[in-house]
């Protein structure tokens, strides 16, 4: 593969070519856990790791394992990362784990890892292959935590509780109360909301899309300023 | 050639096996202890929650008695402890753990400190599946409906009034939601009724088994 470059890497991991909103990968966890911030940048943030440590350790091996037998040992390589980031977790951010249940496991079988491992790490040196974990994983996280944010704003009125699961007892009180006295907007919490949100969020990103096209569409077909206008009669290429 | 192609992935496949086995044993050996103690702290606290530190000076994640799901009134499904928290060796309270198996969402995981005088020392759910934002409301996190058990007791209500004011009895029911704490609340008596049958067993009343008899004044 040609050289890469790391502009590149961040914008398609982060925009263009964003897990979770473009590729729609890993939709399971997603609609599942985003009931609130710290459950959504919780599994965002060991999805990154386990992404990370995927794509580095494919990147270390890719000239090793053969054609035949290369599914089986990328699988291998997330399981085993996956376990340990879920031992990990369990001894130092315990009451998490338990909120995050069966979803931390299920990251083995999230697409985008297998797929960011297979499709890109495989191929590529380990330098880029680990920054494509970072950015692909950091990508994934926010539009977990985007979402959460949004669900958990409308569902009860407030943003940002319980945030000492996940950065210690002294994020207790970051949690921002919105509306005071708010009725619990029940759909939004329970799994439509999460496909309605989701939808909503791909729209707005359809809709920058759009904004920017148009806007290049136009400085393409209008002369650039500053441009030299020697000809002013003919076709204007 | 074939056959040396397999060789060479299978003796490939065992050694990366063998390899993140031993990262993930390593881990393991590495998170065991630490993992050990946050579970055991994490069950510590639901308990303290019920039976403060000020009430009891034993380690009540210690001192317990096991239960199953042949005792009558507590409907569990597998065995379980009920914790026992002594000051000076004499049983202030214990915690029973039980189990309300008619929730809305399936079973609701209750715990409830009962008082050496049969009064509630406190009620807590430690898993449940109601609906977000009604049934839920059993988690003291949600909503404070939990709280309003204690100090009750088999006199106070009697029978009758251990039922939602929907059914004629004495605890509020949540807005949109009569089924979950109907099934709290039968469950919540059912163990009261336990506690009083078996209360000599629990307390060490009249038992010679006592260790230590509480004489200090």
């Amino acid at each position: 593969m040609a050289e890469v470059s790391y502009k590149d890497l961040s914008l398609n991991g982060l925009w263009k070519n964003n897990p979770a909103i473009v590729q729609l990968l890993g939709l399971c966890p997603l609609l599942a856990v985003t009931g609130s911030v710290v459950n959504a940048l919780g599994l965002g943030l060991a999805t990154t790791m386990v992404l990370i440590i995927s794509n580095t350790s494919v990147s270390l091996i890719r000239n090793l394992v053969s054609d035949a037998v290369r599914l089986p040992t990328f699988v291998m390589i997330i399981a085993a990362a996956v376990t340990c980031i879920e031992l990990l977790m369990q001894a130092f951010t315990y009451e998490l784990f338990q909120i995050l249940g069966i979803f931390l496991p299920l990251i083995t079988t999230n697409c985008v890892i297998l797929g960011r491992a297979d499709g890109f790490a495989a191929r590529n040196s380990i330098g880029p292959s680990f920054y494509d974990g970072l950015i692909m994983g950091l990508g994934f996280a926010c539009v977990l935590a985007v979402l959460g944010a949004l669900r958990e704003l409308s569902g009860t009125g407030a943003v940002f509780a319980n945030m000492d699961l996940l950065f210690g007892p002294s994020a207790a009180n970051w949690k921002i109360v919105m509306y005071a006295d708010y009725q619990p907007f029940l759909l939004a919490i329970l799994p439509p909301g999460a496909f309605i949100f989701t939808g909503l969020i791909i729209a707005v990103k359809n809709l920058i899309d759009d904004r920017i096209k148009k806007r290049q569409d136009a400085v393409k077909t209008s002369p650039v300023k500053g441009a030299k206008r020697v000809r002013v009669t003919g076709a204007v290429s | 050639m074939l056959g040396r192609s397999i060789t060479r992935n299978s003796i490939l496949l065992a050694i990366f096996a063998a390899c993140t086995t031993a990262l993930i044993a390593g881990t393991h050996l590495l998170t065991k202890d630490d993992i050990a103690a946050q579970k055991r702290l994490a069950e510590e606290k639901a308990l303290l929650q019920v039976v403060p530190r000020s009430r009891h000076d034993n380690s009540m994640l210690d001192d317990t008695i096991a239960v199953g799901p042949q005792d009558v009134g507590l409907d569990l499904r597998e065995d379980k402890q009920i914790y026992v928290a002594r000051e000076d060796g004499e049983v202030v309270a214990v915690i029973i753990p039980a189990v309300a198996p008619d929730g809305y969402t399936g079973d609701i995981e209750l715990i409830v400190g009962v008082n050496r005088d049969g009064t509630i020392a406190g009620v807590r759910a430690l898993a449940q599946r109601e609906t977000p934002g009604l049934g839920d409301k059993v988690d003291l996190k949600k909503s404070d409906w939990m709280l309003s058990f204690n100090g009750r007791s088999l006199k106070n209500p009697t029978l009758s009034g251990w039922a939602v004011k929907k059914d004629k009895g004495v605890f509020d029911q949540f807005t949109g939601a009569t089924i979950t704490p109907r099934a709290v609340v039968a469950s919540i008596l059912r163990v009261l009724q336990f506690a009083e049958t078996n209360r000599e067993t629990l307390f060490d009343i009249g038992d010679t088994q006592t260790d230590s008899t509480g004489d200090d004044a």
